[in-house]
């Protein structure tokens, strides 16, 4: 399992990273490895609004399809065009496949350091 | 070989009788540009055609079909005979009442006996499927709530463990989806139920037993839960095969059901059916019931409340299939609607039983008419997946459970067997299970490899999904017959 030491993680798989006065979201390794080869990507739009803890995206793989959680309330700046037409690339590099930049944060919910997280999944 | 690729210009058979009204032929910007590729083929070609493919194909009458929450039971064959009856199959929807009394009558019983299995006062048989007969049971919800004037009342409260169709039918319904967590025993965690229950709640979506195969036990309490925010209770039939004649949606406190006629009342199932997903209600709902129903005056005659939610389908719904599914009833009878349940559960069990030494149960505790297994450790210590067991058993006849479902079970496999499997089909089931298993732990490569039996052995579904290719590609397009 891949974790980046300069991103903070949501118990729900999501990882974070700080830009200025947004965040920017991605799924972690970890959630793309549990979830298989993904198939489909379905991402909000720019303007949209995200609350702390409800779905703002979903992933579909062969097995099933999840909801992708947002990690903090606000409205969506921009999103990845890119994974549209390339889920894969969330398998292939899930630290750069970005999902959202969200700004306006209201509020953001209690998030894990690397090590937090990699403790969090090996008890779960 | 597709059937496009047979096909030769030219060549024709006699299916249709020739038509014996005035052709109309419609105005020039009524009519298509191109002609419809249509397959020219003989009728011999034709039958051999279907009937390869059907080789090609696993039924129920092929072999055993354990599909987890679809119910593959066996269809008797008497249900066709009593479809095929002229007086039913050879009809029209616009034919004048008078004449179809008998058609009528079989949606007046049927209405009437699942309204007893169920518990309910009212149905309506016009929905095509289960997904369908949610949705249409979700707009009398909304219905019932408009009709109050009480607006604000726009989410529905579904556990973690339902049906993908549950949220997918609240969403396309207009309301936004309040999942709560399903308790260590895989049951409606109460206390989340409590805190979801607000006076914005449409109602809650509920299979029991549920979709890991438990009888939720606290259901008395979670549909007074919701009754007291002011919501109504959804029974979604998909599971009703462990209770039919056994214990009622009804008198567990639902208001609205639907039920799937080709799950559980052994109508044809698969291969499109088609299939029937009439949705029962309440006295206080059967007002908005969709378009016309029976109603039983001197004769028998159709009716449309004034504040129905409108058509959910053309006419009657998939009338033949009602015909099957009363047959069904009338043959097993009153005794025979509960025996039939009891001796689902009855196998599942047994089968688990077979099982439960070797393969890891989600719920290690008596199931109802099917049981979720979790292949998570033997992944972590052979590699072999819940996917490559279900491929190991297509090499051996068996049609796999349902995989990856439901999600909080990890690697699941959820088997449900049905009342019309011999115990020695069980035994058979259960043997090819264990030998899998064996295999997984001393050759899994070979698992790996299945099938390597079927017509086509191992599929690349991810680049299925990734590109699909929908529709065959015409080498030409032709403009044969636009005007022929």
């Amino acid at each position: 399992m891949e974790l980046r030491e300069e991103l903070k993680y949501s118990k729900s798989h999501e990882w974070v990273k700080e830009d200025g006065d947004q965040v920017i979201i991605g799924l972690t390794d970890y959630a793309q490895s549990e979830l298989g080869d993904l198939v489909f990507v379905n991402l909000p739009e720019e303007g949209d609004q995200v609350t702390v803890g409800e779905a703002f995206a979903d992933v579909e793989s062969v097995k099933a399809v999840s909801d992708v959680y947002s990690p903090v309330s606000g409205v969506v700046n921009e999103i990845n065009e890119a994974l549209l037409d390339a889920p894969e690339s969330i398998n292939e590099a899930p630290y750069d496949a970005w999902f959202v930049k969200v700004g306006e944060i209201a509020e953001t919910e209690e998030l894990l350091s690397a090590e937090e997280y990699r403790a969090f999944v090996e008890e779960g | 070989m597709l059937i496009f690729e047979k096909s030769r210009p030219g060549r024709k058979c006699q299916l249709l009788p020739p038509c014996d009204v005035e052709l109309v032929r419609p105005g020039k910007e009524d009519q298509r540009e191109q002609a419809l590729h249509l397959p020219e083929l003989s009728e011999g070609e034709l039958s051999r055609h279907y009937t390869e493919l059907a080789k090609k194909c696993h039924g129920v009458n092929d072999g055993f079909y354990p599909l987890g929450s679809c119910t593959m039971k066996y269809n008797p064959r008497i249900n066709e005979e009593m479809a095929g009856l002229a007086g039913f199959a050879e009809i029209h929807p616009l034919q004048p009442v008078s004449t179809v009394q008998g058609c009528l009558e079989v949606l007046s019983l049927a209405e009437t006996y699942l309204c007893e299995i169920t518990g309910m006062d009212a149905m309506s048989f016009q929905p095509a499927a289960g997904a369908h007969g949610e949705f249409a049971g979700l707009l009398l919800i909304k219905a019932y709530h408009e009709s109050r004037n009480d607006k604000k009342r726009r989410k529905i409260i579904i556990p973690d463990s339902a049906h993908g169709t549950n949220p997918a039918s609240a969403v396309m319904a207009g309301f936004t989806v309040v999942s709560i967590p399903s308790g260590p025993d895989g049951c409606v965690d109460l206390e989340k139920l409590r805190e979801a229950a607000t006076d914005e709640v449409a109602g809650l979506m509920l299979t029991n037993p549920n979709t890991v195969g438990l009888f939720d036990k606290n259901i008395l309490e979670i549909t007074d839960i919701i009754h007291a925010c002011g919501g109504l209770c959804y029974y979604d039939g998909a599971n009703l095969n462990a209770v039919m004649g056994v214990a009622r949606p009804g008198d567990m406190g639902f208001d609205v059901v639907h039920l799937n006629l080709h799950k559980t009342f052994s109508t044809p199932h698969g291969g499109g059916g088609p299939g029937s997903g009439p949705v029962g209600c309440k006295k206080i709902l059967e007002k908005f019931l969709p378009s016309i129903r029976v109603a039983k005056k001197d004769g028998y005659e159709v009716e449309r409340a004034k504040e129905s939610i409108g058509e959910m389908k053309s006419f009657y719904g998939n009338f033949l299939v009602v015909v099957r599914a009363l047959t069904y009833i009338l043959t097993l009878g009153k005794e025979g609607i509960p025996q039939a349940s009891q001796n689902a559960v009855l196998n599942a069990n047994y089968m688990m039983h077979g099982l439960k030494d070797l393969y890891s149960m989600a719920y290690d505790t008596i199931c109802m008419h099917e049981f979720v297994m979790s292949l998570k450790d033997l992944k972590k210590t052979t590699g072999i997946s819940a996917m490559d067991i279900a491929k190991g058993l297509l090499d051996r006849g068996i049609h796999p459970p349902t995989m990856y479902f439901p999600l909080i079970v990890e690697e699941a496999l959820m088997a449900e067997p049905t009342e019309t499997e011999s115990k020695e089909t069980l035994d058979d089931a259960i043997q090819v299970f264990r030998e899998l298993y064996e295999l997984a732990k001393t050759d899994p490569e070979k698992l790996h490899e299945a099938p390597v039996t079927t017509p086509v052995t191992r599929l690349d579904e991810v680049g299925a999904a990734r590109h699909p290719v929908l529709r065959y590609l015409f080498e030409e397009t032709s403009p044969q017959g636009a005007d022929a």
